[in-house]
């Protein structure tokens, strides 16, 4: 673990060295900043239609339902489409640079070196989501919104974020040029999202292809419902690509 | 005694080009062995298994009689390499990179500031102390790469071309440095520079094509080259340039095989080399010759077989080399022509 940590600091060092990491939590930001304020401006609206009919339609407004679930949804399909940009450098960067020999003749196992790139990123990804916390807050702020299924939606983001991580270091891993590795992932990512419409189909494939939806799980979670299906989707999907990589890397040994 | 470093028929290949094949040599605790060979002969391949990096295609090598492929991690710990081409990140201060590599190798938490510390002393990066490392020059960047080969203190230090990109004083000291080194470390470097191996090495392993082509001290090897060619000895004659004249003159000289004109010095003279059959007494001809021509005399010095010429004569073609190898009577000029 010492050693994963040792290179889990190295890279966030890195990383926070390089202008791309600002520009992804700038873009993050700004974007997610849109979403909260058209969400927000909806939410509104539907509030003062409601009270102009005198809640004749008999329903209320719900903070939690009807404005952070759909708020979270999104949030789930922005960091689909920005962390590619963030897994993309890890370890091309140290193939194309020639660090990737100082590492695989260090004294430390492939997994380790996987491990410690996954944790800096995972790290970095924590602090672009915790940019959101302002918003959330200010929702709490004047209003009380159920903390419970907040905290939900944000644990689905985490594990979402995970699984996305761990494919692009798996990208990451098969190419020297950066650009290349995030076009793969992105690509990857796609196709993963694309299946949640395929299997809106129906059928038995259908409900095969929902199953791998990477979004689709995201949504018992932004609606604050946690369930072992969605929970080991994202720590299989993860545990699946980070071991990709790590043979990747092993593979790598033999290329030389 | 038991070597440190046992390299057992290695080969490697990358898909089909065969680029290492039935490499074996050891290297003994405590030596400083040099690693010679042209372009592509294997070098960097070669320490690429040593340091684990890359498992061999056949073969295997042990480090304090582990097998690498068994134990990677333990041996590497007990490694210290600098690669061809020094892997640096460019974004980290001097400093903060070494302690990294300290940390990365295993050194106790409290022992990475003294390490560093004596790791920069010993590469003589005091003054580049709290540079960024993309910033600083390329002969810097070698120094820093040898840093972090030492920082941990390895009982073997693999390094590829140590000396490449550095000044005259820097390779001065750092070869100085090797030589301290020598004795409580073992040292395997490779280089194409030759005079290098002789200040430096305590042995040469020379390969060519991926295949040992010799592997003995510098000093036999050079002997050995000059016994195959005594009774056809060189020699080198310092005159007035132009020299056509005393070329001529020399060519006359019965038992000359061979002359060859040097460059003009900044003195305006000229050495010619001369190939001639015949003992010591052939000098007296010669030195005749040239002064019967009326050209000037300035110096006449046998010349020896340089190291130069061992490296030439073993890693040339096969015609040559089976020339001067076989009468060199070089029983570990093995593998030619197979
Ligand atoms: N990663 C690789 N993929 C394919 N071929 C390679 C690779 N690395 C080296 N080779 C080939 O293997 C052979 C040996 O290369 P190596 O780098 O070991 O030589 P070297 O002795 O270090 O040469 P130099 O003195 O130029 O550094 C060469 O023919 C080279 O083209
Ligand atoms: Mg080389």
């Amino acid at each position: 673990m010492r050693n994963a940590l040792t290179i889990a600091r190295r890279e966030i060092g890195a990383a926070l060295a390089s202008p791309v990491a600002y520009v992804l939590f700038g873009a993050f930001a700004f974007l997610y900043g849109y979403f909260f304020a058209d969400y927000l401006q909806s939410f509104v609206e539907a509030g003062m239609r409601m009270s102009q009919m005198g809640g004749f339609s008999g329903g209320t407004l719900n903070v939690n339902t009807d404005l952070l679930r759909w708020l979270m949804a999104s949030t789930a399909v922005l960091v689909l489409f920005l962390l590619p940009l963030l897994s993309m450098r890890t370890v091309s960067e140290e193939i194309r640079s020639g660090t990737m020999e100082l590492l695989l003749t260090a004294p430390i196992t492939d997994g380790q070196i996987v491990l410690g790139k996954f944790l800096a990123a995972f790290a970095l990804y924590g602090g672009m989501l915790a940019l959101t916390g302002l918003h959330v807050g200010v929702l709490f702020w004047f209003s009380q919104p159920e903390i419970a299924p907040v905290l939900a939606a944000y644990l689905g983001l985490l594990l979402l974020g995970a699984g996305l991580l761990a494919l692009g270091l798996f990208f990451s891993s098969l190419t020297r040029n950066q650009i290349v590795a995030g076009l793969l992932t992105f690509g990857a990512l796609l196709v993963l999202w694309l299946v949640e419409f395929a299997g809106a189909r129906g059928g038995e494939l259908g409900r095969v292809l929902a199953y791998l939806s990477v979004t689709g799980h995201m949504e018992g979670f932004a609606r604050g419902v946690i369930t072992t299906r969605d929970l080991v989707f994202y720590l299989s999907f993860a545990a699946f690509w980070l071991f990709l990589a790590r043979e990747s890397v092993r593979s790598r040994r033999w290329r030389g | 005694m038991q070597p440190l470093v046992q390299v057992d028929g290695v080969s490697k290949r990358y898909g089909k080009t065969l680029a290492v094949a039935d490499l074996s040599f050891g290297v003994a605790k405590g030596e400083v062995l040099g690693f010679l060979g042209p372009n592509g002969a294997g070098k960097t391949t070669t320490m690429r298994v040593i340091t684990g990096f890359m498992p061999p295609s056949e073969g295997r090598v042990l480090v304090g009689g582990l097998d690498i492929a068994e134990a990677p991690v333990e041996v590497r710990r007990r490694i210290g390499y600098l690669p061809e081409n020094p892997p640096l990140y460019p974004e980290m201060e001097v400093t903060a990179f070494l302690e990294f590599t300290a940390r990365l190798r295993g050194v106790p938490k409290g022992g990475i500031r003294p390490a560093v510390a004596r790791a920069i002393e010993r590469c003589a990066l005091g003054e580049a102390r709290k540079h960024i490392i993309g910033k600083l020059s390329r002969g810097y960047r070698q120094r820093v790469g040898l840093a972090q080969a030492l920082v941990h203190e390895p009982e073997l230090l693999v390094l590829d071309e140590p000396t490449a990109g550095l000044d005259p004083k820097q390779i001065h000291e750092t070869r100085k440095l090797i030589r301290t080194l020598a004795g409580e470390r073992t040292v395997v470097l490779s280089t194409h520079i030759l005079p290098e191996v002789a200040v430096t090495c305590d042995r040469v392993v020379i390969i060519a094509g991926g295949r040992l082509r010799a592997e003995d001290t510098p000093e036999s090897l050079v002997a050995r080259l000059g016994a195959a060619q005594r009774g056809r000895g060189t020699w080198e004659i310092e005159t007035e340039a132009p020299a056509d004249a005393a070329e001529a003159a020399l060519r006359a000289v019965p038992g000359v095989a061979r002359v060859e004109a040097g460059p003009e010095t900044v003195e305006r003279t000229q050495v010619l080399q001369v190939e001639a059959a015949g003992d010591r007494a052939v000098a007296t001809d010669l030195a005749r010759a040239l002064l019967e021509a009326g050209c000037p005399l300035y110096g006449l010095r046998r010349g020896g077989a340089s190291l130069e010429d061992v490296f030439l004569a073993l890693t040339t073609e096969e015609a040559e080399a089976n020339g001067t190898g076989d009468a060199a009577g070089t029983p570990e000029v093995a593998e030619e022509g197979s």
